[in-house]
Parts: C-alpha cells; sequence; structure tokens
C-alpha cells in the first residue's frame, strides 16, 4: 500500500473506531477511557503506559512528564481532545525556526504506536485527569 | 607539558606515512597547554592542564568575565578548541559552528551554518547534542546530527570538503567530536535505540575519501578483526562476533560509538568503546552479543584490532561502553604500566594494559551497584545478580531497584586525572531503576527499544549525583562531594591543585583537588552538561564551559526523574509486582519519605546556550 494510503487508512481505522465508542458507549465511558480503581488501573491503560515508554518517552519525558526538548504531555493532554491527539500522532508536528527546533515525527505507519493509541490515549488522559500518579501503575488484579 | 611527563616522546615519528603534518603538528599542539586542540584535551583523554595560573589559593578570585550566546537552545555538550588566538566551538542541532576572535572580546571571524533536514531531530535518543569540533592541519572538522562529515578552513569558515557517514533514514545519526590521527579523521556513530550497525570511520583528511571502515559487530572482515585479535592475552578467533547473535540479528545489533576515542602515538593505537546492542529487551537477542559494550583497540592506519574486551556481555541494562579510555603510565598493583583507565556505565572502573589488553582492577566507584557482586578476573566476566538482571525471568517482569539506571553511574561526560596526585576525578550519577522488558518489532528509522524504565536515587538517599577522587590502584574513592543531581559536565584538573566541574543547576564548581572542599562556584545561566577546559591567551589563564541543560539528563528536567507527593505510595507503584525482599522490608520507609520532597531540576534551571569564560579578577 502506498505511504500516502495507509496513513490514510490508519488515520480512518481511528477515527472510525473513536466514533464507533461514542456511539456505543455512554457520554462518561467517552470523557474516561481508563478505569481506575483504587490507584490501579485496567489491561488497556496499563499497556498505554508501556508503549508510551516505548515510543515516547524519549522526547515527552518519563510519565508524560515533559523533558527538555518535547513538552509537559499531562497538561497537553487537558486541552485537546482525542480526534486531535490522534491527529497530531498520525501527522507529526514540525517547528523549526531559530527560536526552537521542536519536530515531532509522524507515527502513522509505526506499528507499536498506531496500534496501540487508544491505550496510549486512555494513559495520558488518566494523567491528565489527576487519577493516576507517577510511575510503573499497578494492574487490577495484581 | 601537559601529560608529556608521563610518556617517552619517540623522536622517530616522522613516519614513512604521506602528510605528516596532521601527526607532528597535533601531538606538538596538544602538548602546549596554552592551546585546547583536541576536544578530549589531549590525545591521552586525561583533561588535565599543567597551567598553574589559577590556584587553590587564589581560585577564589575567579569570575566570569566574558559569556557568548550561541544562538541555540537544547543540551550543551562538548567544549570549546582554542587554536593560537582563536577558539573554536559548534552547537546543539543545526550543529553552527563559530570561529571566535580572543583579540577582539570574543568577536565572530566567521560563522558556518549546516543546512540540515530537521526530521534528523526525533531519530536522536538523546537530544540534539554535539560534543565539539576537532582541528588538524589548518582545517576544522564536524561531525552533524545527520552524519555528514564537514572539513571547514580554519581561517575562513568555507568547505572544503564533506562526506555522508550513514542514513538517518536507518535511526543513524551523529553526536561525537571527530578525533584526527595522522591524516586520517575518526568518526564513530549513534543510533544503538534504533538499531544500527554501527562503525567507527576513518576518512583521509586531505580530501574525505574513506580509509577504513570498523563494526562493531558482524563478519571478521566488517569489524576489522584478525588472527592475531585477542581479548584478555587470547586470540578470539574465526566469526567472534556473528557466532553470538541468532541468526541476522547483528545487522540490527546497534554497538553505538559515540564517545570518545583516545590515541597512543608510541603503541600506534586508538582506543574507543562501543554502546549496547539493540534492542533493549535481552530476551529478543540471545548471545553475549559481541562486540557490543565493549573496548577496542585498533591500528589507526589500518583499523585493524589488536585486542578487544566486552565489559558487559548480553547487556540487560544499557550500559553502553563509549565512555573514554585514559591512557595513563601509573604504578597498578605496584608495576609500572601503560595503563588504560575506564568508568564505565555498568559501574565498574576498569584499569587494563593498554599495550596487551590485560585486565588488571575492576572494582565498583559507586557502592550502590547492584547487577554484578564482582567481574570475574580470569574470564574478565561479570557475576550477574539474576534479581537485578532485567530478563532473567523473562519479558512482562519489571525488574526493580537495579543499580546504576540505565543511564549508568557514569555517562559520557569524562573524567580528569592528575598525575599530580595519581588520581581520577569523576562526575557520576547515583541513581537506580526499574526495568521491565518487553517485545517489539523492528522498523528502520524507529526506537527498538523495549523496554520501560523509572529511575530514582538509590533506597534512603535523595542525591542523584556525587563528584569522585577515585584511586585507580586500589580501586577506591578518595573522596566524594555529594550532589543534588546528576553531575554530567566533562571535568578538568590543573597543576594549580584545582578540580573543576559544573552542575545540572547550572553552577560552575572549583574544589580543591586533595580534599575536594569546594573552593569557587558561579550559577551560570543554565544546567552545564558541557566539559571545562582551559588555555590562555595574552598570558593570563582562562577557564571555559558551555551552558545550556539536555542531553539525556534533559529527560528529567520536568520533574528530576520523579516528583511525588506521597513518597511511600509511590514506591509501593513502583515495587507493586514485585515480591518485596528481607532488604526491602528493612528499609526505612521515614527516609523515603524525606525523597518525596526532593525537588525538581526545572526548579533549578531552564534551557540555555552560553559560553562563559572565567578568569581571576584583573
Amino acid at each position: 500500500m502506498k505511504m500516502g494510503a495507509r496513513i490514510v487508512f490508519a488515520v480512518a481505522a481511528l477515527f472510525l473506531g473513536t466514533g464507533f465508542a461514542l456511539a456505543a458507549e455512554s457520554e462518561q465511558a467517552a470523557q474516561k477511557p481508563y478505569t481506575v480503581e483504587d490507584g490501579k488501573v485496567d489491561k488497556k491503560t496499563f499497556n498505554g503506559w508501556r508503549r508510551y515508554t516505548e515510543s515516547c518517552l524519549r522526547c515527552h519525558g518519563p510519565d508524560g512528564a515533559g523533558s527538555s526538548y518535547g513538552p509537559d504531555l499531562v497538561e497537553s493532554v487537558k486541552h485537546m481532545t482525542q480526534d486531535q491527539f490522534n491527529e497530531i500522532v498520525v501527522n507529526g508536528r514540525t517547528n523549526v525556526s531559530a527560536a526552537t527546533t521542536s519536530v515531532m515525527p509522524p507515527f502513522g505507519e509505526v506499528e507499536d504506536v498506531v496500534t496501540y493509541l487508544d491505550d496510549i490515549w486512555a494513559y495520558l488522559k488518566a494523567r491528565a485527569d489527576g487519577v493516576l500518579g507517577r510511575g510503573r501503575p499497578l494492574r487490577i488484579g495484581d | 607539558m601537559r601529560s608529556s611527563g608521563l610518556w617517552l616522546m619517540a623522536p622517530a615519528f616522522v613516519l614513512l606515512a604521506g602528510t605528516a603534518s596532521g601527526n607532528d603538528e597535533l601531538i606538538k599542539l596538544s602538548k602546549d597547554p596554552n592551546q585546547w586542540v583536541i576536544p578530549s584535551g589531549d590525545y591521552a583523554n586525561t583533561r588535565y592542564s599543567t597551567l598553574n595560573q589559577i590556584t587553590k589559593d587564589n581560585v577564589k578570585n575567579l569570575r566570569p568575565l566574558w559569556t557568548f550566546s550561541t544562538g541555540v537552545l537544547r543540551g550543551h555538550e562538548g567544549g570549546p578548541l582554542v587554536i593560537g588566538d582563536v577558539m573554536y566551538l559548534s552547537t546543539p542541532f543545526p550543529n553552527n559552528v563559530f570561529a571566535l576572535d580572543l583579540n577582539n572580546n570574543g568577536r565572530i571571524l566567521w560563522k558556518y551554518e549546516p543546512k540540515q533536514d530537521p526530521t534528523v531531530i526525533p531519530v536522536m535518543c538523546c537530544d540534539t547534542v554535539n560534543r565539539g569540533v576537532a582541528y588538524a592541519d589548518g582545517k576544522i572538522f564536524l561531525h552533524q546530527a545527520d552524519t555528514t562529515l564537514v572539513a571547514l578552513d580554519a581561517k575562513t569558515g568555507k568547505e572544503l570538503w564533506s562526506v555522508k557517514n550513514g542514513d538517518p533514514k536507518k535511526g543513524e545519526t551523529g553526536t561525537s567530536a571527530p578525533l584526527v590521527v595522522k591524516d586520517k579523521v575518526l568518526v564513530g556513530i549513534s543510533g544503538g535505540e534504533f538499531g544500527v550497525q554501527a562503525h567507527v570511520t576513518a576518512y583521509n583528511t586531505k580530501d574525505g575519501s574513506r580509509a577504513w571502515r570498523a563494526y562493531s559487530e558482524g563478519p571478521d572482515d566488517q569489524i576489522l578483526f584478525d588472527a592475531n585479535t585477542t581479548e584478555l592475552g587470547k586470540p578470539v578467533g574465526k566469526d567472534s562476533s556473528i557466532k553470538t547473535w541468532q541468526g541476522d540479528q547483528w545487522k540490527i545489533g546497534g554497538g553505538g560509538t559515540w564517545g570518545w576515542i583516545s590515541y597512543d602515538p608510541q603503541l600506534n593505537l586508538i582506543y574507543y568503546g562501543s554502546g549496547n546492542p539493540s534492542t533493549w529487551n535481552p530476551v529478543q537477542r540471545p548471545g553475549d552479543n559481541k562486540w557490543s559494550m565493549t573496548i577496542f583497540a585498533r591500528n589507526p592506519d589500518t583499523g585493524i584490532a589488536k585486542w578487544a574486551y566486552q565489559m558487559t556481555p548480553h547487556d540487560q541494562w544499557d550500559y553502553d561502553g563509549v565512555n573514554e579510555m585514559i591512557l595513563v603510565d601509573i604504578n597498578v598493583k605496584g608495576q609500572p604500566t601503560k595503563a588504560l583507565v575506564h568508568f564505565d556505565r555498568n559501574g565498574f572502573g576498569y584499569t587494563l594494559n593498554r599495550e596487551t589488553g590485560a585486565l588488571l582492577v575492576a572494582e565498583k566507584f559507586d557502592p550502590k551497584v547492584n547487577w554484578a557482586s564482582k567481574i570475574d578476573m580470569q574470564t574478565g566476566r561479570p557475576q550477574v545478580v539474576a534479581q537485578f538482571a532485567p530478563g532473567s525471568q523473562g519479558e512482562d517482569h519489571n525488574y526493580t531497584d537495579v543499580c546504576p539506571a540505565a543511564l549508568g553511574s557514569k555517562d559520557q561526560q569524562p573524567a580528569a586525572f592528575s598525575p599530580k596526585t595519581g588520581l581520577f576525578y569523576v562526575p557520576t550519577n547515583h541513581v537506580c531503576m526499574d526495568y521491565e522488558p518487553f517485545k517489539v518489532s523492528y522498523t528502520a528509522g524507529q526506537p527498538y527499544v523495549g523496554a520501560t524504565l523509572s529511575m530514582y536515587p538509590p533506597k534512603g538517599e535523595n542525591n542523584l549525583g556525587n563528584f569522585i577522587a577515585w584511586d585507580p590502584s586500589t580501586g577506591k574513592i578518595v573522596w566524594s562531594n555529594s550532589e543534588p543531581f546528576s553531575v554530567w559536565s566533562g571535568a578538568l584538573a590543573t597543576a594549580g591543585d584545582v578540580v573543576f566541574y559544573g552542575t545540572l543547576e547550572g553552577y560552575l564548581k572549583a574544589v580543591d583537588m586533595q580534599t575536594g572542599k569546594e573552593l569557587y562556584k558561579f550559577k551560570t545561566p543554565s544546567g552545564i552538561i558541557g566539559n571545562v577546559n582551559t588555555f590562555t591567551h595574552g598570558g593570563k589563564q582562562y577557564v571555559a564551559v558551555l551552558s545550556g541543560v539536555g542531553g539525556w539528563a534533559g529527560i528529567g528536567m520536568a520533574a528530576g526523574l520523579t516528583q511525588v507527593a506521597n513518597a511511600e505510595d509511590w514506591h509501593k507503584a513502583v515495587s507493586g509486582t514485585h515480591q518485596p525482599t528481607a532488604a526491602e522490608k528493612a528499609i526505612d520507609t521515614a527516609g523515603l519519605g524525606a525523597v518525596g520532597a526532593y525537588k525538581a531540576l526545572a526548579n533549578y534551571t531552564q534551557l540555555g546556550g552560553v559560553l562563559t569564560v572565567f578568569g581571576l579578577s584583573e
């Protein structure tokens, strides 16, 4: 599949997935894509933390806290919808000038990210909503 | 004379080689303490200066005399060169190079601005750093982020030649300082987190044509090993690398060569180390993974390895072996020895015979190191402690309280040696980690990591760094200055009995060489991850250092690696699924509660890009 077509496919799949979730679940579930009980998280959110660490930590720091070269996502996620988040992750974002060299690469073709994008969103949203602290999350049932 | 007392100056140095000028000139220049012509100060990487105008008695009168903004933010590693009346420095991406006129208060003589595709930025695992330019033969050599190696006319900044050393689309990038040896310029490559097959390459300084390339892993004709190559005195034999990898994994094997290179002109050997094997998930790459994590001694004319020594076989911690190889002639266990001293990421300080590759000393330079109990001096192999060996119980298991953390007891920030005390002055990290490997797939140009990581100070402590004085023949710490954050700058030792280093909050510090007592400090505009250099101009001694927080230390910027309101809950969280050991039950959680008050690096400093030059008040 040509590159452009693959990106479109990946993005379409995501939006389709998100749309389906919104239709099928309650409004509240859509606001809260994670399950956190007693400080412990569901499998999806835990996987989001793991995939975040593999692909996002190197620029955005441990646990979404930011670094000297990637913004604090716990803050960023408070100001965007899941669709906006997906768009940036899939397509990337470049901001290069005399004052800054911020380049977020597109992850639309990265299997380890795009397959688990909902999980990564769930993890970051749990962090942003203040229901999950830093460090490796405990899993429900642990 | 810088370090010349340590070596015999072999007179028959004007070899049959064609352009001896790059050879003689650079060796001669590197012995002039008034200049700083090699990125690491001298070929032996001692970072020792015989300048003694600034002394332990007058350094309290040091002050910043002039400053220069590089115009770039992000991590500023490396340091400036000073050749004659001109200072040369490079910046993080976009890797601008400046020539500053010391006769005119640092006026810019020329500026070289490479044009690089910014898509290389996200392929640089640990910030867009550049560890400095090299000089030889009237040329300045720049190793760019996109792996281009370019030769510039030192007088005008005009580009003389340019070659592409690697391919960022495959995750290959450039961060290291090149080294000129005779008529060749040597350069490594980065990308151990991206599954590259790393190498060191030599280009002819005259025209940039390739002379040789030695890979870190692969068949013998790629790694440039022959029948005479030994490890700990024994020939390594055919296929020493590929037989320690499964199938074709060596092709994406890592072994990055992004650290420092040193050179012994008398033995005619260059020395450097290789980094971690790819991936960070050891379960996916069984075998010793040679020759990652290895110290190499190679002939600089041909690249052929004389000896090699792998420090961390089948790495399970990301303990890259790229830190500087310091070449000193010292007594080791009572014997005068041509030694190589190396403070590895894995927390062990190694002393080897640099001629034969024999292992003489291997001791922990941070008492908290726990992944191995010791190094077996017969086999050279570490005695690994399974509890602290990620992957030993398979994937998807969280290994907690492993010390040191992946960033090691020391990373690339280079140590200094003083022949006056016989001690090494080492900037260290004091950090432990939780590490959980999991399965990942390889995609060219994408991270090939496969492990989660949480980092924090050792239990019961709240400092993330120490600056230590180390005795290489006993393997003991002589004095230790605790620092709140990892000490990420290169050290400098001088004949004035002063040792300099920089801190992540931004302090340039001067301490007494004998006792470690702090004699002077000044807070520069941003955290220091650069190396402190010294030179003279107009008969006056100066000390120069770049400020600009970042590098891998910058990953912890926002929260100093961890920041928690309630340390106890956090600690339970990170050790959650791990069966508590007797040691853990005995832990003083009250002590750990104090750690909760630990402040973030971002409370002390922000991004910056400034060179500060210090001198005694006029």
